[in-house]
């Protein structure tokens, strides 16, 4: 067996050809829906193409990366990369602990009527977002909301929940947390069921604790479970837009304007359309390097 | 678009039997939609005949060089007669000396107000001043308790800290609307009297989405007067309950030294430049500007009628409420005619909640403003230089 490429699989090139042939459908499909929109606003990106552009393209100018070094001089930029951080790094692992907690709790032996719990809990994610968010805002409402009706039976003054700049990006985490945690319940919940039960069995005729069982077979094993959840919902919480669109107009003083809502006042509010793919540009670059972070911690961590 | 939009169906039969052969079809937008709509329709080759602008809306247009001029229609025509028009509502459909749309509905902010409250403070009527305005309004805060306040101005509007700018005599921006004069000493005045407003607890910093119904605050007396446009006396009367309707007022907005002037808004109809049937399209123009038409369009949805004339009639020279408008409506200027101005006046409010919140001075706040100005507005005066030097 003289093959020059031993341990390779040799494909013979007719077989090639078929690939590419049963390929090429959805290549087509991807390449013209999706690379060569991607291609086109990278280069819109480097032009001020924008209201008066639309009238007379003459009146666009390649303008190379001032796009870019414009935008990175923008305080309100800065703001809102770090109104989106804010809620990705806060929300994110409230949301993925929260929906983790709901999921044990409901895989527990001891817990009944699982099927009604889990539906209540799911409930919330597939609810319209913007009712839900006209109904939080009255949840928050500082005069007549439920949240200060509640907390004043605990002596706690009223909080001007969406009209103070320190509380509205609180807010709309705890409202994103309740919206979007049943969804990545449900995934852990299956995560969970795919745990053989002898582990258990074993650690516990070894004589470990509850939480060590946690610590040493649970998250271990739920660990690419975890691994999709984190991404999703990080990649998910970065595009922050409904929430402080329905709820807070970007405001109070900007605290709950993200990327996303600057990039959709820029582009579909104002028609500066090359600044907006701009901003679309560097938070592609941002949520890329945030999910290869995540990728290289779980490696490390494995 | 909106109601109007539903309302106009109504009117197109009488316009379709007066002139056979014409078939007019009725497009509704909502009005969230209508901007978006139309300029994607100017972009896909698909403009309808007539439209309905905002008049804030016509400058933009014209940048886009999407509507008709209309001076030597209006001039030939017996029903479009400029004189009967407000000449302030007027003046926003001409661009550079030349008129694109013509005025249809109007629109202008007014105060309303409790009449019991301030006859409890001593008032028997609104005061016409700055300075007896202010007055009146801290005599209404001290018979108040802390979460009531003599006047509500949402912070995220930005027609109230506008109109106190336009009249203290700002004209907002300078050098033909390629800069903004906000840090100048009239702007600045209009702005102490603003934040002032804040500052002393005469008004409290909400914003509009932080209002959760303003009727019930108004009944309750949490808020004595409330600067609002004429969609609201509808609003008022049919939310309002029985015992308050003979309570409440419109007046006009106080001035500096005297009555003051306000917003020239409303809405107007143009003729897209695409157009392949303009003279049909102007005779409905034409039909739909008469006094007449108007009136029935005003019973119809209660927005108020462009032409004096159509104001002589009594469902508007009898009406209370409507009075104040007619008073407002010889007093109104436009905000500048540049395409930029919706973001420029979100700019106002922004840096004005800046001001409120005490996150900066006033003077701060103003220089920050126009510096913002003059980015957005740094397009616009590269296109002026090169028309300049295209014209040399």
């Amino acid at each position: 067996m003289a093959t020059a490429t031993a341990g390779r699989l040799r494909i013979p090139s007719e077989a090639n050809t078929a690939a590419w042939f049963f390929l090429a459908p959805a290549l087509a499909l991807i390449g013209i829906f999706f690379f060569l929109p991607v291609a086109a606003a990278m280069l819109l990106s480097l032009t001020d193409f924008d209201l008066y552009g639309i009238a007379n393209p003459g009146n666009t100018r390649f303008v190379g990366f001032e796009n870019y070094s414009r935008l990175l001089r923008t305080p309100d930029f800065w703001l809102a990369l770090r109104n989106t951080f804010y809620f990705a790094f806060v929300g994110g692992p409230l949301t993925i602990a929260v929906s983790l907690g709901a999921a044990l709790l409901l895989s527990s032996k001891l817990v009944r009527f699982k099927g009604v719990f889990r539906t209540i809990y799911f409930t919330p994610f597939v609810t319209t977002l913007v009712a839900v968010a006209i109904v939080w805002r009255y949840l928050y409402h500082s005069r007549y909301g439920f949240f200060n009706y509640a907390l004043s039976y605990f002596g706690v003054g009223p909080i001007d929940w969406l009209g103070d700049p320190h509380w509205a990006m609180p807010a709309i985490i705890l409202m994103a947390v309740w919206k979007s945690f049943g969804y990545n319940m449900l995934i852990f919940i299956a995560g969970l069921q795919a745990i053989p039960e002898e582990l258990y069995d074993a650690a516990a005729i070894d004589g470990a604790s509850p939480f060590r069982r946690f610590w040493s077979i649970t998250l271990p094993m739920l660990s690419p479970t975890l691994v999709f959840v984190t991404v999703i919902t990080m990649i998910g919480y970065f595009q922050l837009f409904a929430e402080p669109y329905v709820m807070t107009q970007g405001g109070p003083l900007r605290s709950t304007t993200s990327v996303v809502l600057l990039m959709y006042e820029e582009g579909f509010r104002w028609w500066r359309m090359g600044y907006a793919a701009a901003i679309a540009f560097v938070l592609f670059i941002v949520i890329l390097l945030a999910t290869l972070v995540q990728f290289r911690l779980q490696k490390e961590r494995a | 678009m909106g109601r109007e939009g539903e309302v106009v169906s109504e009117l197109i039969p009488a316009f379709e039997r007066q002139n056979p052969g014409i078939r007019v079809q009725v497009q509704q937008i909502p009005w969230s939609a209508a901007h978006e709509k139309l300029l994607t329709a100017y972009v896909g080759e698909a403009t309808p005949d007539i439209a309905m602008l905002g008049n804030t809306w016509v400058p933009e247009f014209v940048a886009l060089d999407a509507l008709e001029p209309l001076d030597a229609r209006v001039a030939r025509s017996s029903d479009v007669v400029r004189s009967d028009y407000f000449p302030g509502i007027w003046s926003t459909n001409v661009v550079e000396g030349i008129t694109y749309a013509v005025p249809w509905y109007v629109d202008t902010r007014v105060l309303f107000y409790r009449t019991d409250l301030l006859a409890k403070a001593g008032y028997d009527r609104m005061p016409s001043t700055w300075a007896e305005w202010r007055t009146a309004m801290v005599r209404l805060k001290s018979g108040m308790s802390a979460r009531q306040y003599p006047l509500l101005i949402p912070i995220t509007e930005w027609p109230p800290p506008v109109i106190l700018g336009l009249q203290a005599g700002s004209t907002l921006l300078r050098d033909n609307g390629t800069y903004g004069a906000f840090s100048q000493p009239q702007f600045k005045k209009a702005f102490d009297f603003y934040i002032g407003l804040y500052r002393d607890g005469l008004a409290p910093a909400l914003s509009g989405s932080e209002i959760s119904n303003l009727y019930q605050e108004f009944e309750r007396g949490n808020i004595a007067m409330y600067i609002s446009g004429p969609w609201q006396i509808g609003e008022f009367t049919n939310r309002l309950p029985k015992s308050l309707q003979d309570k409440w007022m419109t007046a006009p907005l106080p001035g500096i030294d005297g009555p003051g002037v306000s917003l020239a808004g409303g809405a107007s109809l143009s003729l897209f430049r695409r157009s392949t049937n303009k003279e049909q399209a102007w005779k409905l123009m034409e039909y739909l500007s008469r006094p007449e038409i108007q009136l029935q369009f005003y019973k119809l949805t209660g927005d108020l009628p462009a032409r004096r004339s159509t104001w002589r009639d009594s469902s508007l020279a009898g009406n209370r409420h409507t009075r104040a408008f007619r008073e407002q409506l010889d007093r109104v200027v436009p905000t500048p005619l540049v395409p930029e101005w919706e973001q420029i006046a979100t700019k106002v409010f922004e840096h004005g909640e800046q001001a409120i919140r005490g996150r900066k001075s006033v003077e701060k706040a103003l220089a920050a403003l126009d510096s913002d100005v003059d980015g957005i507005l740094k397009k616009r005066r590269w296109l002026m230089e090169k028309q300049k030097a295209g014209s040399r």
